[in-house]
C-alpha cells in the first residue's frame, strides 16, 4: 500500500479517540485482511493475522459467533473482461464463492454492488448467475455503469429488479437492520460524478423518516457515496444530499463499489467502506494516468481481489467489517 | 390465379427493391461528395485525444477506443450517440452543419470533448 493511499485513508472528521496507530491498523491492505469494529461510534480496528495469533480479539469473535445477521458484500465482478489485468474474471468470481462458502459463519445473503458485467451482455449476466447460485444465498444486486449500457438498465431491472423501485433502488429489512440499495450510474451528466437523482432521493428521504433512529441502516450503492477523488469520476454528486436523510441514525454503514480497492472512512455516524473487486484491481487514487485497470504480477492477482464479510451483533451497536482477499 | 398472384407480388418485391437501391445509391452519393476529409480521435487513458477538434463541414469523425475499458461518445445536446465501445470498436459521425459540438462518456463521464465545425 502506498504512503499517498494511507494519506487518503487517515481523514478522520470525527475525532472520536481512534488513534493514529489504530487507525493505520485498520487501512491496512487486505493482503493479510482486517477487521473494523465500530462501537458506539468508536471504531476499533485489528489486523486478522494478529487476532488469530494472539487471541486478541476472544471477545469480538465471540460476540461475531453469535451474531444475529452476517451477510457478505462482493463487487465488480466484470464478466466479460478478458484484458491482461484479469483474463479469468470468471475464475476469479469462483474463488470469491469458495472463500464465502468457506466462512466460519455462513453469511444469510449477498449484496452485490454492481457491475455485474463487463458488457451488459445476457451471457454475461448468466454467467455470474451461475456461479452465484452455488452459494445457495439470495443475493441483492445494484447496477453498475457497466450493466446499464446500450439499454437505459432494462435489462437489469428484467433480471434484478423484481421489488424495487425506479432505476432499482429498494429496501428491505433482516433482523432489525435497514438495507437501502440506491442507483448512481444512471443519466449521469457531462462533467459530473454519479448521481441519484430528485425521484431516487426523495424515495429514500420518505424512506428513512418512518424508521427509528436506532435502527442500525445499511446503505449500499455502487459508485461511492463520497468524494474519494472526483477527478477520476469516484464520487456522487448528490450525496451529500442522500446522506443528510441518516443524520440522528446511532449506526449508519455505506458500502460501495466501483473503484476496485479497499477504503474506509468514519465521519460522524457514518461509516463508508469500499469492497475490493472480484475482477482486477485500479490504482490508488492520482498513482496513474487513469483509473485503468492495474496489471499486478499473475501470482499477485488474487492478493488485490476480494470479498467483503459483514456482521451485526444486536446490543452492542456493533458492525464488524471484515475484507479478505481471494488467495 | 395464384400464379397470378404470385407474379404480382414478386414484381412488387423487385419493385421495392430496385426503388430502395435508387435512394441509397443517391444518398451515398451525396455523402461521399460532401466528405472531404476524415480525422480520428483516440479514446486512450479515460480521454479523448485531441479534446477540442477543428474539422470543416462534412468532415467525417471517428472515435476509437484503445482502452481496455468499454467508453461512449455521446452529444450533449443529443445530435449523435455512439453505443458503447469496447476495446479498438469506432464510432463514426459526420459533421455537416458549422457549429461547436460538446460530447462525453456517458459511462464515465469526466470524460468530456467537443468538436468544432467551421
Amino acid at each position: 500500500m502506498s504512503d499517498k493511499k494511507q494519506d487518503e485513508l487517515l481523514i478522520d472528521h470525527n475525532h472520536d479517540g481512534v488513534d493514529r496507530r489504530g487507525f493505520l491498523k485498520c487501512m491496512a491492505w487486505a493482503g493479510t485482511g482486517t477487521l473494523c469494529v465500530i462501537s458506539g461510534g468508536v471504531l476499533k480496528s485489528f489486523s486478522l493475522s494478529r487476532s488469530f495469533n494472539s487471541g486478541g480479539l476472544d471477545d469480538l469473535d465471540a460476540a461475531a459467533g453469535k451474531g444475529e445477521l452476517q451477510f457478505v458484500q462482493i463487487s465488480d465482478s466484470h464478466m466479460g473482461f478478458n484484458k491482461p489485468a484479469n483474463q479469468d474474471v470468471a475464475g476469479t468470481l469462483k474463488a470469491a464463492v469458495e472463500k464465502i462458502k468457506a466462512l466460519p459463519n455462513a453469511p444469510e445473503f449477498l449484496l452485490h454492488t454492481g457491475d455485474i458485467s463487463h458488457l451488459s451482455k445476457p451471457e454475461e449476466f448468466d454467467a455470474v448467475d451461475q456461479i452465484l447460485k452455488d452459494t445457495g444465498k439470495e443475493v441483492f444486486f445494484v447496477p453498475g455503469e457497466h450493466d446499464v449500457l446500450n439499454d437505459e438498465g432494462r435489462q437489469f431491472l428484467d433480471r434484478y429488479g423484481k421489488g424495487s423501485s425506479g432505476a432499482g433502488w429498494r429496501s428491505f429489512d433482516k433482523n432489525g437492520v435497514h438495507f437501502v440499495g440506491l442507483v448512481n450510474v444512471m443519466n449521469l451528466k457531462a462533467g459530473g460524478l454519479g448521481t441519484l437523482g430528485a425521484e431516487q432521493l426523495e424515495w429514500l428521504e420518505k424512506d428513512l423518516q418512518s424508521r427509528s433512529k436506532s435502527t442500525p441502516i445499511v446503505i449500499f450503492a455502487h459508485i461511492p457515496l463520497w468524494s474519494v477523488y472526483p477527478q477520476w469520476g469516484w464520487g456522487t454528486d448528490d450525496a451529500t444530499q442522500a446522506l443528510s436523510y441518516v443524520k440522528g441514525f446511532g449506526s449508519v454503514t455505506v458500502l460501495n463499489g466501483h473503484i476496485h480497492q479497499i477504503m474506509q472512512k468514519v465521519e460522524g455516524n457514518v461509516t463508508f467502506h469500499t469492497a475490493a473487486s472480484t475482477a482486477f484491481p485500479q490504482p490508488a487514487p492520482g498513482t496513474a494516468d487513469s483509473p485503468g485497470p492495474m496489471k499486478v504480477p499473475a501470482e499477485q492477482l488474487r492478493k488485490v481481489l476480494g470479498i467483503t464479510d459483514v456482521k451485526f451483533v444486536r446490543g452492542q451497536n456493533a458492525l464488524a467489517v471484515v475484507d479478505s482477499n481471494l488467495v | 390465379m395464384k400464379n397470378i398472384i404470385r407474379i404480382f407480388v414478386f414484381a412488387l418485391l423487385l419493385l421495392a427493391a430496385f426503388s430502395f437501391a435508387v435512394v441509397k445509391g443517391e444518398s451515398n452519393y451525396a455523402v461521399a461528395q460532401a466528405a472531404p476529409g476524415e480525422v480520428e480521435v483516440k479514446i486512450d487513458n479515460f480521454s479523448f485525444g485531441p479534446q477540442s477538434l477543428s474539422v470543416s463541414s462534412g468532415t467525417k469523425v471517428t472515435w476509437k477506443n484503445r482502452d481496455d475499458i468499454p467508453h461512449t461518445v455521446v452529444s450533449t445536446e443529443g445530435v449523435f450517440k455512439s453505443r458503447v465501445l469496447d476495446t479498438d470498436e469506432t464510432f463514426s459521425f459526420t459533421f455537416d452543419k458549422p457549429g461547436t459540438y460538446a460530447y462525453f462518456c456517458s459511462v464515465h463521464p469526466k470524460m468530456t470533448g467537443q468538436v468544432v465545425v467551421k
